[in-house]
């Protein structure tokens, strides 16, 4: 376990990203996840989670998104300058939104093209047989077409692909998503091992927050490209406006529409 | 009955030749989504090259592919890096007017250094002609069209086994993701241009084998273009199929139909008819993906 005076894996230092030259979607985020631990980002649809990731990984200016301000320190050296494999090949790696499996390959090429970022050579075939160890439903399907596999199989693959990666610093992106309550509960639990056992740093993005604060050590609450709330998990858990607006929890009585707004109201005070 | 068969074989022998042509469109396509529009100059160049060291240099055949090979990448790997790398970003269409005014600029220096006349190979194959059954190949057919086959089946290899064939398809598939698993989707494009012009040079040997070579050559890539929108841009096994279909149903136009009318040429006009035939029904092709649009 680190020390808090260790610097952190990654430090996003006061980034703003903006689309089309036009667009703000990042307002000053800064955040930092240390060294082995799961640090969970959440927020609502559009507060710019997602962004935050791409940032990180360079995938931002393939959709028009530039950082125009802030730094994304990995290890001490700023990735907004870096191409996307560069960034893949310090150890970086993205599992995106949506699974973006190669849907014409098959489940055994789907893994090898992971090889791509890591470093050195050897040992791929081992590798791929721990994937197919984590998950021996991919191992049932190691030659069919990545399109062919069903939702919670390509989650799967999406994820395998980052074990062959080899990453220090794994970015996940809604595992979750579309995904049945058991397979979220497989999915989670791997994320877990995989951290403990790969020693892996994961950065997980979740609009599942119950599930996220379960496995994460330390939580970043993101509304309209800010920061408005952190801390570690046991005492977001306790927080009241993350027990009503993200853990859906208020002492079992039903929320009215009239607390919404006077939540919204504080939000504006917040940000 | 020995007339159509007669007919569809020479048909298929020309179609393969057809489909090694389309490939250098699908490869370029499939990785980069520009449809090359030069496809028919780098045939002529490489036809070129081939020609030169064979006459100038005497090389013996086999070796005067290798050089119209090397020379054919170098070439596609200068147009990538200079003209197309600056590019990436643009919009398709800019791109694809690039590389219209690329196949005008082949066109000239071909003229250039090779003047316009009209040249033909030395004898390369035997002039024995082959007999399958009561279907007679003429030799300047069949030998063109065994290479043609073993280059689409290398090229399928390629594309199927090696790490780089995968990391290219996977390029193909989803140009962010191949980025962000760490392949180089910059060397990726100017693999598929290295791809694409090699191919073309071999296809432009083959034709050059059986027509001669003029800087006019490349106008066949056009030709070519149907049977590339028949199997679908993005789609090699399509390319396959489709350049066998067109090569039949050109034969038997050129067989059945033109002795019929006093002008003849319907061979030359059925390619495009079933191409706009085609693109009624299946406007992504026979086995292209439907949202082709993507970039």
């Amino acid at each position: 376990m680190t020390t808090p005076e260790t610097p952190p894996l990654l430090a996003v230092n006061n980034l703003e990203v903006v689309y089309h030259h036009t667009v703000q979607v990042l307002k000053g985020l800064s955040l930092s996840v240390p060294e082995g631990r799961i640090v969970a980002l959440l927020g609502s649809n559009g507060a710019g989670k997602t962004t935050t990731l791409k940032a990180i990984s360079g995938l931002l200016p393939l959709e028009d998104g530039a950082v125009e301000a802030g730094a994304v320190l990995y290890r001490g050296e700023d990735l907004s300058r870096l191409l996307p494999h560069q960034i893949a090949r310090r150890g970086v790696f993205q599992v995106r939104e949506g699974r973006h499996v190669f849907e014409e390959l098959d489940v055994d090429e789907n893994l090898r093209c992971a090889t791509y970022a890591r470093r050195g050579r050897g040992g791929v075939a081992e590798d791929v047989e721990k994937v197919y160890a984590y998950f021996p439903r991919l191992a049932q399907r190691r030659g069919s077409l990545a399109g062919h596999l069903s939702g919670g199989e390509q989650q799967m693959l999406a994820i395998g692909r980052a074990l062959v990666a080899r990453p220090d610093l794994m970015l996940l992106d809604e595992p979750s998503l579309g995904l049945s309550p058991l397979l979220v509960e497989e999915i989670f639990g791997i994320v877990r091992r995989i951290n403990v056992e790969q020693g892996t740093t994961i950065l997980l993005v979740e609009q599942n927050a119950a599930m996220a604060l379960e496995v994460a050590s330390y939580g970043y609450i993101l509304e309209s490209g800010k920061i408005v709330l952190d801390g570690p998990v046991e005492r977001l858990k306790q927080d009241r406006d993350v027990q009503e607006f993200y853990l859906g929890r208020r002492g079992g009585q039903r929320k009215s529409y009239r607390d919404v707004k006077h939540y919204k109201r504080r939000k504006r005070w917040l940000s | 009955m020995d007339f159509l068969l007669q007919l569809v074989v020479s048909g298929v022998v020309t179609g393969g030749i057809y489909a090694l042509i389309a490939i250098g469109f699908v490869v370029v396509y499939k990785a980069t989504g520009v449809i090359n529009f030069a496809t028919g100059e780098l045939m002529m160049i490489g036809a070129f090259f081939a020609w030169t060291a064979m006459t100038a240099l005497h090389a013996p055949f086999v070796v005067a592919l290798a050089v119209a090979a090397i020379g054919a990448a170098a070439v596609g790997a200068l147009v990538e890096r200079v003209v197309l790398r600056p590019l990436m970003g643009q919009r398709a269409i800019s791109v694809i007017m690039v590389t219209i005014g690329l196949s005008s600029i082949f066109k000239g220096i071909a003229q250039i250094v090779w003047s316009g006349e009209y040249r033909s190979f030395p004898q390369i194959f035997p002039r024995r002609p082959i007999l399958l059954g009561p279907v007679l190949l003429p030799s300047r057919h069949a030998y063109p069209f065994l290479i043609a086959l073993a280059a689409i089946a290398l090229l399928a290899l390629l594309f199927r086994f090696t790490r780089t064939g995968v990391a290219m398809r996977a390029t193909a598939d989803d140009q962010a993701t191949a980025f962000g698993m760490g392949i180089d989707v910059r060397r990726m494009f100017s693999f598929s241009w290295i791809l694409a012009a090699t191919t073309a040079a071999l296809a432009g040997i083959v034709i050059g084998t059986i027509g001669g070579i003029s800087p006019q050559l490349g106008a066949v890539g056009l030709r070519i273009f149907p049977v590339v929108i028949l199997g679908g841009l993005d789609s090699i096994g399509g390319a396959l199929v489709g350049g066998v279909v067109m090569g039949i149903l050109e034969n038997l136009a050129g067989g059945y139909l033109d002795p019929l009318l006093p002008g003849g040429g319907v061979k030359d006009v059925v390619p495009f008819a079933a191409l706009v035939l085609i693109l009624m029904v299946r406007p992504y092709g026979l086995f292209g993906t439907r949202d082709i649009e993507r970039l």
